[in-house]
């Protein structure tokens, strides 16, 4: 059984399923943890388990816009990270802190 | 076209002149402006009386579609016939006299510019009211002169009994107003139209029950307007205003508009005899009610306008009986006598300084003897004394009743002997015995007095000069022709001489015998001294439930609970959910994504189980 007949024997639910899990797992991250370098990767956790649908739906459907999509995901994700990672180094450097809940000053 | 706009017009520039630049200007340039808008609106009467050929069949003239609706047309028509055009030169003619004569007895009052724009507004809605050729534009200047009447009843606003009196007439009426707009509802559903040739064309084919309904409706505006029974109560109060108001709003023009209303519509009323009757009925009615107020009253101008009411009273019961062309007759002459009554009354109070108690006047022939002949001609001439014009007018309303009731022509001449003996008590205590006041009495100015002197000469000769049923012809379609009774003639006159006898013998002759009669009748006596207290009957029965259910259930209940409960309830509410749905803005990113997955899984889930449904539903 080569890899081709692999791939074809997996059926499209299969890396639906997956990826609702991956996205499950980074949405509750998101939510639920404080550390602010892991709500960052949950965060791509669940791009990417976006990514993967698209993938999916892409090889399904034989068709090349759900790569074109990743790809602007993944140009998006790795700007964010820059933006992002440059932000945390900031707000870690004036606050000595990784915990989001005690970067609130805007909120009132 | 005779240009009959030009006739309101006039004064309507008048009115507007003094009322916007009236404040600046000079005293003597308000005077000319007001009195000349008059004065010549009274010579273009005159010019299109003269150069009109024949007033049988009205002459409409059309100038503009006021309003057009569907079915509904109403344009702005004037028209001239001949009882408009009798009308016409009352309305400016007496309109003109008391103009001048306010120029003199106006001279020291404040806001004497505001004082005769309202009296020009005034003769403006009056023309517009008499020259109408529609039911709604003569609404037009039936509300318009209740309001002037209204503005000048309060001009001495700083005095509370003159803003209450004013208030009183406003209200009153209303009711009445609210009469002649039913009517006019009924006219348009019955006729499709407010057009009066069209109504007086199309009414003899109608039902008489619909004539009846719209006719008593028109009587309840004409019972306001005019001050019958029972809506009399706001003419009496209305003396709070100026003296030459009671004269021309009062007692000549205005208060004749329901009068004229009810001789107008005489097509309508002829096919109802049930309306005639009570028209007749509500007339005598009034007649002797305020006969009997007038025997009593000791306010100088209180006593002429319990008789202004029992003389409009006359004219209903003569529209009543069918003598309209007597009625509209007695409406003249009336308006030349009242006139001259009141500006005498007027003269009478400048003398004495602003008095009007008569038992504080007296003796006055003497100080003011302009005033003295000019009064004793109008008094004869209410009286009925013969060939004076109260004698003729009186005589024709008087010898209509008899055909049609003989009770009536009892009831009436009885009234009338009444009326004799309480205008000559009023003459005899002012002008006779010694006077009582204090300072010095002086007689008014020529600008007063001049005008007195005219009305005088047209209170002896107007009778025959004016011979109104003549000048009106066959204008009534039915007219109670009252056969020249002598009989009922010397009757009247004799009461008429009975009632001056009786107030002479008490009032100068024994002058100490009216209180011991007044204190011998006692409960009676306070009965009528105090208008058989139908103020307070009136005040008791509908003003204070009125107001105190106003209060009460309307304010504290409805407005109170309801309306603004309605609105602080939809607040409050508006604050309640807010108060919920506030928490949801917390400002945590995270809670926010917590709903937002929230409502992705219900989106979901509900998608799923339609999904499901949806496939389930097609298999």
């Amino acid at each position: 059984m080569d890899l081709n007949a692999l791939v074809h024997g997996v059926p499209v639910s299969w890396y639906l399923v997956l990826s609702a899990m991956l996205f499950a797992i980074g949405a509750a991250g998101f939510v639920l943890r404080r550390n602010i370098i892991t709500v960052f990767m949950c965060i791509e956790l669940m791009l990417n388990a976006v990514n993967l649908t698209f993938i999916a739906f892409s090889h399904e459907l034989k068709s090349v816009h759900g790569h074109i999509f990743t790809f602007f995901v993944m140009v998006v994700a790795a700007a964010e990270a820059a933006v992002g990672l440059a932000i945390i180094l900031t707000v870690f450097k004036n606050r000595s802190t990784l915990n989001i809940d005690e970067v609130s000053t805007l909120k009132n | 076209m005779q240009n009959l706009w030009i006739i309101p017009a006039l004064p309507l520039l008048g009115f507007l002149v003094n009322g916007i630049f009236g404040r600046k200007m000079p005293k003597l340039m308000v005077s000319l402006t007001a009195v000349l808008s008059v004065v010549l609106s009274f010579a273009y009467v005159l010019f299109v009386l003269s150069s009109a050929k024949s007033l049988d069949q009205p002459a409409v003239e059309h100038y503009f579609t006021w309003i057009q609706s569907g079915a509904f047309n109403v344009g702005f028509d004037y028209q001239v016939d001949k009882l408009t055009a009798i009308m016409l030169l009352v309305v400016t003619g007496i309109g003109s006299l008391i103009h001048i004569y306010s120029t003199g007895y106006m001279a020291h009052e404040e806001g004497y510019w505001r004082f005769f724009a309202y009296l020009n507004l005034f003769m403006f809605f009056m023309l517009n009211l008499v020259l109408a050729a529609n039911y709604l534009l003569v609404f037009v200047g039936w509300e318009g002169v209740g309001l002037c009447s209204y503005l000048l009843i309060g001009f001495y606003f700083t005095k509370k009994s003159a803003t209450d009196a004013g208030n009183k007439a406003f209200i009153v009426n209303r009711i009445g107003d609210f009469g002649v707009a039913l009517a006019m509802f009924l006219i348009f559903i019955t006729f499709k139209s407010l057009d009066f040739h069209k109504v007086f064309a199309l009414a003899p084919g109608k039902p008489v029950a619909t004539l009846t309904a719209i006719a008593l409706l028109l009587l309840v505006g004409a019972a306001g307007k005019s001050a019958q029974l029972p809506l009399y109560v706001w003419l009496p109060d209305a003396m709070e205003g100026p003296t030459p108001v009671s004269a021309l709003i009062h007692a000549a023009t205005m208060v004749t508009a329901g009068v004229y209303l009810c001789a107008r519509s005489s097509v309508i009323f002829v096919h109802s005899p049930a309306a005639m009757d009570t028209v007749a009925m509500v007339g005598l009615a009034t007649a002797v009610f305020a006969a009997v107020i007038g025997l009593a009253q000791n306010d100088i101008k209180k006593v002429f306008a319990y008789s202004t009411v029992s003389q409009l009273g006359y004219m209903f019961l003569g529209v009543g009986v069918g003598a309209f062309s007597a009625g509209v007759w007695h409406l003249v002459t009336h308006a030349f006598f009242k006139a001259l009554l009141f500006l005498g009354a007027g003269s009478v109070i400048h003398a004495c300084h602003g008095e009007q108690d008569m038992r504080q006047m007296g003796g006055l022939r003497k100080y003011a003897p302009v005033t003295f002949a000019t009064l004793g001609c109008a008094s004869l001439a209410i009286a009925g004394f013969p060939f004076t014009s109260g004698f003729y007018s009186k005589d024709a309303i008087l010898v209509a009743a008899h055909a049609h009731a003989p009770w009536m022509f009892w009831v009436a001449v009885f009234t009338a002997g009444m009326t004799a003996f309480y205008v000559w008590r009023a003459y005899f205590m002012t002008f006779f015995g010694k006077y009582r006041g204090h300072g010095h009495p002086h007689e008014s100015p020529v600008s007063m007095t001049g005008p007195l002197v005219i009305l005088a000469a047209l209170s002896l000769a107007g009778g025959f000069l004016f011979n109104v049923p003549e000048i009106l012809g066959k204008m009534f379609q039915v007219e109670a022709e009252g056969a020249e009774a002598a009989t009922l003639t010397y009757i009247s006159v004799a009461f008429g001489l009975a009632g001056i006898g009786l107030a002479y013998f008490l009032y100068v002759v024994n002058s100490a015998l009216p209180d011991k009669i007044a204190s011998s009748l006692g409960g009676l006596y306070t009965l009528v001294y105090n208008k058989f207290f139908v103020d307070e009957l009136y005040d008791v029965t509908v003003v204070q439930p009125t107001v105190n259910g106003s209060r009460t259930l309307l304010w504290r209940g409805i407005e109170h609970y309801v309306i603004d409960g309605v609105v602080r309830g939809v607040g409050a509410n508006a604050l309640n959910i807010g108060g919920v749905l506030k928490h949801l803005q917390s400002g945590n990113i995270r809670s926010y994504a917590t709903w937002v997955v929230i409502g992705g899984a219900v989106l979901l889930i509900l998608m799923g189980v339609g999904g499901f449904a949806f496939a389930g539903g097609v298999r």
